[in-house]
């Protein structure tokens, strides 16, 4: 995400409802210790055969990652194992944001702590962008506004502290690292 | 009105309000201490890291409770005492957590202890696990806890590194979710079936947002393994945790466990525990009430916990492309039964179900019959404490001998990155608690059920209604 918290991009659209993080990257991966790379498995049982094959046709064979770094989902994305490979694949693979008109709680936080935007949208919103793949959009983070080429502009939740943290690049670790003296204070009164 | 000054609180607001360091703000979410974090080798490294990175030490090391079971062979050492991992990187892994352990000063129940186990069957086990307290894993069925009472929930890698170096986590104050279960449960009947109608109930991401308080009389009937079940899967209807609370049932469970509160203190906890009910009158978000009486043993016939259905129901015929889909992935048809389909493979295991009781009830059903031809069967305890008892009782043997394999803790087959997975195509009845495509084994067809139907099925080599088996008297 830029400084100006500002994401001009085409959409990708993935129009399936309820996608677990276990498609977002499936468990055989999960025996990394890093976090960068992940990018190779994002999707990996939708775009690789039992081989290891590319599979001759597929939803992400269209993926154009210079161009498309918003990908457009069906509801309920990334419910399942809070696995946070899950959005490091994501960020990997191209996507910067991901529009869907449910995110389940987990996979939105985990996306938070890693520049990836969760953009909650009404379905009828989230229904015009499946009806119009790659499609020009352009997220404003400062001022929760998505504007869709040709339907106008919406707003879209995001707490302040989150919108604030994401386009200074500041990190949630310091701003707990600097309550030391409460969580102290706190200790202390329940005698722990 | 209350007479008391202070407002109905519901047991999730009480929790949460303990734990308050910094109130949310305008500007800011709350920060929330958290009372007790378990680790486990796949979400842990690059939180370890993050703190080696910033040169910052884990703030309270004994607030931290570590185990291996993820990445873990199930199949015993061999004879130079050497474990089998599925590839290197699951052993590197497991390696690390050690080191990683070892050199900030946090208890791990490795391989040389007698308490090492799947991290939500263990952590109940030791007695960690206490009304009241806030508890953390990276792990989305953390939720598991939540049958004692405390706020337990899933968090993602990097919250992990948060909690290792402040014992804190910044959150929003989330919704909640009443559900009320009243009735008898019919014979056949367990918590797995109960939880999987209420997700059926409802829908995969009907508790986004919420903590689901449980309560009524089924819920309060139940043993903690059952309520443990009844949260685990919590998180399958997108619910962050999920909660009942402590009881005569729960203190007896906790009573003299290596972890809980010992001599004068174990009275003073029991007084506080006691509080720890939502106050009449209390407000809830939404409200649910579930017929516990009219539950069947369930099934999941597609490829989410949603798509569920009583085990002699046929599969439903509505008509939606994610119905088409899953339907096609599960080869099987709409309006067909599901009941007497060719079953592969049964696991009984997973942090849903693989303590004591749902052994015994596999058990039970499996005695002196054997495993259909044809059909293969894992067995695997929660946990190491959990396999001492059921070998205690002969439970091992009662699998062995009816033709299952009898293996040591881990999650195994549950989410299959330990090696332990099925043959693409394969249909596996499945006490676990994802029927996601792909979950179990490239191609694989999961159905869950419950112990009591996947040891019916492995008997018979079809999905089965238990009832079928069992001499129920009525």
């Amino acid at each position: 995400m830029s400084q100006t918290g500002v994401l001009d991009s085409r959409t990708f659209n993935l129009p399936v409802d309820n996608i677990d993080t276990d498609q977002i990257i499936p468990g055989q991966f999960l025996t990394t210790t890093e976090r960068d790379g992940l990018g190779q498995f994002c999707f990996y049982s939708w775009r690789f055969d039992e081989n290891g094959s590319e599979r001759a046709s597929h939803a992400l064979k269209a993926f154009n990652p210079g161009r498309q770094s918003v990908l457009v989902a069906g509801s309920n994305f990334g419910c399942g194992s809070s696995r946070e490979h899950a959005p490091w694949a994501l960020l990997d693979f191209g996507f910067k944001a991901v529009i869907s008109s449910r995110f389940a709680d987990i996979f939105r936080s985990n996306a938070l702590k890693n520049g990836l935007l969760p953009v909650k949208v009404s379905e009828e919103v989230a229904a015009f962008l499946h009806a119009h793949p790659d499609h020009s959009v352009q997220i404003d983070i400062g001022n929760n506004l998505l504007t869709v080429e040709g339907h106008g502009k919406v707003e879209f939740p995001l707490d302040p502290f989150s919108a604030y943290c994401l386009t200074r690049g500041i990190d949630q670790l310091e701003f707990l690292l600097k309550n030391e003296s409460d969580i102290s204070r706190f200790e202390n009164r329940r005698g722990a | 009105m209350s007479e008391s000054s202070q407002p109905a609180s519901t047991l999730f607001e009480k929790v949460w309000q303990r734990h308050v360091v910094r109130e949310e703000t305008a500007a800011t979410p709350a920060i929330l201490y958290i009372d007790l974090q378990l680790l486990h080798e796949v979400t842990s490294p690059q939180a370890f890291d993050e703190l080696k990175r910033r040169g910052l030490k884990v703030r309270r090391p004994e607030c931290c409770l570590a185990t291996i079971d993820h990445s873990t062979p199930t199949t015993p050492p061999d004879s130079q005492g050497v474990r089998h991992y599925n590839t290197p990187e699951a052993k590197a892994q497991v390696d690390l957590l050690q080191v990683n352990c070892a050199a900030q000063g946090i208890p791990l129940h490795g391989w040389d202890s007698p308490n090492r186990g799947i991290v939500h069957v263990m952590g109940p086990e030791l007695g960690a696990t206490q009304p009241g307290m806030t508890i953390v894993c990276g792990d989305s069925h953390t939720a598991t806890h939540g049958a004692f009472g405390a706020l337990a929930f899933g968090i993602g890698t990097t919250e992990v590194g948060h909690v290792l170096a402040t014992q804190c986590l910044l959150q929003s104050k989330p919704e909640t979710l009443g559900i009320r279960i009243d009735g008898e449960l019919q014979p056949g009947v367990t918590a797995k079936d109960v939880i999987l109608h209420v997700i059926g109930a409802i829908g995969v991401d009907g508790g986004t947002g919420s903590v689901i308080e449980y309560h009524g009389s089924t819920v309060r009937a139940m043993s903690m393994e059952s309520r443990m079940t009844l949260c685990n899967m919590s998180i399958e209807c997108g619910a962050r945790a999920g909660m009942v609370a402590p009881d005569e049932t729960t203190f007896a469970y906790l009573e003299g466990r290596l972890m809980s509160p010992q001599g004068e203190k174990w009275a003073a906890a029991v007084a506080d525990w006691k509080t720890l009910v939502s106050d009449p009158g209390a407000h809830y978000d939404r409200l649910v009430r579930i017929d516990a009486s009219r539950i069947e043993p369930n099934v999941t016939w597609g490829t989410n916990p949603g798509m569920v259905m009583a085990v002699d129901d046929a599969i439903p015929s509505t008509d939606s492309p994610a119905n088409r889909e899953a339907l096609e992935y599960m080869q099987l048809e709409a309006g067909a039964r599901l009941a007497g389909e060719k079953v592969d493979v049964v696991f009984i295991g997973s942090c849903t179900n693989s303590r004591m009781t749902d052994l015994r009830e596999a058990a039970a059903l499996m005695k002196n019959r054997r495993v259909a031809a044809g059909t293969r069967v894992l067995v695997v305890p929660g946990s190491e404490a959990t396999r001492r008892e059921a070998e205690a009782e002969g439970l091992d043997r009662i699998f062995l001998q009816a033709g299952a394999e009898w293996r040591e803790p881990g999650c195994s087959m549950c989410l299959a990155m330990n090696g332990d997975s099925a043959n693409p195509g394969d249909l596996v009845v499945s006490t676990s608690n994802r029927n996601f495509k792909g979950r179990q084994g490239r191609g694989v067809r999961t159905v869950l059920a419950s112990p009591l139907t996947a040891a019916a099925s492995a008997v018979t080599g079809r999905v089965t209604n238990p009832r079928e088996l069992m001499e129920t008297g009525t």
